[in-house]
């Protein structure tokens, strides 16, 4: 049996098509998924994402703990409520999870992980936490509702509870704000400004409908995945597991070398930048007709490599990809789409920020 | 669901087919698949004059999920091809069993047409995926 999170009947109500999307129930639309892509685009779209994983750091010893847990630097994190995005490695500079880790309170973050990784996620940190006395709580009773668009803000602020609702607004981006159980962040994973609201399941529901009073269109996970790909934001699984390094998946910008941190993974890191890095993330553009798709191969001027995330980008109306292909500069590149090679353009990710293609996506920069 | 018109024959695959004047049989795929697919963003048309035989895969239709190859339901030679799907994919999610329609094919064979679904076959088809 799948699981489900405590929006299940909502959504079904709503007459969603559900999949199974790493062991959980989930809609994957509600209708058109490009008209739910195109309302976060242009306005606001919420998703239930409550399977993904809260989980709860405590102790005297949790930040030093997180620098040696995190490829990224909790270092960054100076003032209560900050975000950060992060890889979690294994000694081999592999890709456990990413996610993102909330300072909260001297003594206490939390980190939400993905669901599909849950189990060897807790094991990992759980097993890695005991030398530093931090406790580890896991939070299945919490839902998280993703508001997303460039009016998801003001709409959703009109449902909060007043003490939570100015505070929300002023949040700047990548930090959080909280009240009892309640829990505002202004991040997200579709490259539009907005909130992930964290709650208490059993008060899910009734929010969730608020939320649609407001004016915030139901959206499924299959526009979430149109839009965080346009944005240029990974899918653990998909784009890096723990066979890639950050460096091979596009996530450099997400490591922190910082003087005397010995983080895990991090020897693996640096050994593999000094050896060279073997391959590298690229984005690709199809401006013939047709969709780019996970496994397609991918053929370069240093060999060949394959479509890691691939799919039809409703705002530019094109194929767009991640590819994973051997280090250097790829040259011509083209995409096999059944037994016939396409040419694609390679391309610096994200393709679309706040509604807009970036630039040098729809049309080659001029060089 | 909606109603699926009483003049088409389907292969279980999904494709619905037409027959017209002149022994000509237009070829679309049922509300049922456009409904699985989902938007459907490219439509890879066969050329008028392609000789096609029932069964083989002649057309591709591509949405945001998935690529699907599109069988022919009947033998013959392709006269006519739906250019507006070139344009406008999303036609089909519209109007799988009208403006949607995919090719068109004069048949070699008119027995083809005997060996397809009728309606209330491809019905029970659909009752027992559901209950899948």
């Amino acid at each position: 049996m799948p699981e489900t999170t405590v929006l299940n009947s909502v959504h079904r109500a709503l007459g969603a098509r559900m999949v199974d999307f790493g062991g959980w129930d989930m809609p994957i639309s509600y209708g058109s998924q490009i008209e739910e892509h195109h309302a976060v685009r242009g306005d606001a779209g919420m998703f239930d994402v409550s399977h993904m994983t809260v989980v709860d750091l405590r102790g005297a010893g949790v930040r030093t703990f997180l620098r040696h847990l995190l490829a990224n630097s909790v270092d960054k994190l100076g003032v209560p409520g900050k975000a950060l995005y992060s890889c979690m490695l294994d000694a081999r500079g592999g890709v456990i999870d990413d996610l993102i880790v909330y300072f909260l309170e001297d003594n206490y973050f939390r980190l939400v992980v993905n669901a599909a990784t849950r189990d060897k996620d807790l094991e990992w940190i759980r097993e890695n936490a005991s030398p530093f006395h931090v406790a580890v709580e896991h939070h299945p009773e919490l839902a998280m509702i993703a508001v997303q668009g460039p009016n998801a803000r003001s709409k959703a602020a009109s449902v909060l509870p007043a003490a939570l609702r100015e505070r929300s607004l002023a949040l700047k981006p990548f930090s959080a704000a909280r009240e009892g159980t309640l829990f505002v962040a202004r991040t997200g994973y579709t490259g539009e400004d907005g909130f992930e609201i964290t709650l208490p399941g059993s008060e899910a529901a009734a929010f969730w409908r608020q939320l649609q009073d407001a004016g915030i269109r139901p959206c499924g996970l299959g526009a979430r995945d149109t839009l965080r790909l346009e944005a240029g934001m990974n899918l653990y699984g998909q784009d890096m597991d723990d066979r890639t390094t950050p460096f091979e998946a596009g996530l450099a910008w997400t490591v922190s070398l910082d003087e005397g941190r010995d983080f895990i993974g991090r020897s693996a890191l640096e050994a593999q930048r000094r050896h060279g890095v073997p391959r590298q993330m690229i984005g690709l553009v199809l401006d013939e007709k047709g969709v780019l798709r996970h496994g397609q191969v991918v053929h370069t001027a240093l060999g060949v490599g394959e479509v890691l995330s691939g799919t039809f980008s409703p705002t530019l109306g094109k194929g767009i990809a991640f590819a994973r292909v051997p280090a250097g500069d790829p040259g011509a590149v083209s995409v096999e789409i059944r037994g016939k090679a396409v040419p694609v353009r390679v391309v610096k990710p994200p393709f679309v920020r706040n509604g807009r293609p970036c630039a040098g996506i729809l049309t080659p920069m001029q060089g | 669901m909606s109603e699926i018109p009483g003049d088409l024959k389907f292969l279980k695959s999904h494709e619905w087919a037409r027959l017209e004047d002149g022994g000509v049989v237009r070829v679309g795929i049922s509300d049922h698949a456009q409904g699985q697919l989902g938007d459907l963003v490219y439509v890879e048309l066969p050329a008028v004059g392609d000789v096609v035989q029932s069964g083989n895969a002649c057309a591709v239709v591509e949405s945001v999920k998935a690529a699907s190859d599109i069988y022919s339901p009947v033998s013959g030679t392709v006269v006519e091809v739906n250019e507006i799907l070139a344009d406008k994919p999303e036609t089909i999610n519209e109007d799988a069993y009208g403006e949607g329609w995919i090719f068109a094919v004069k048949m070699a064979n008119p027995k083809d047409m005997e060996a397809l679904l009728d309606p209330d076959a491809y019905a029970e088809l659909l009752e027992e995926e559901d209950a899948h």
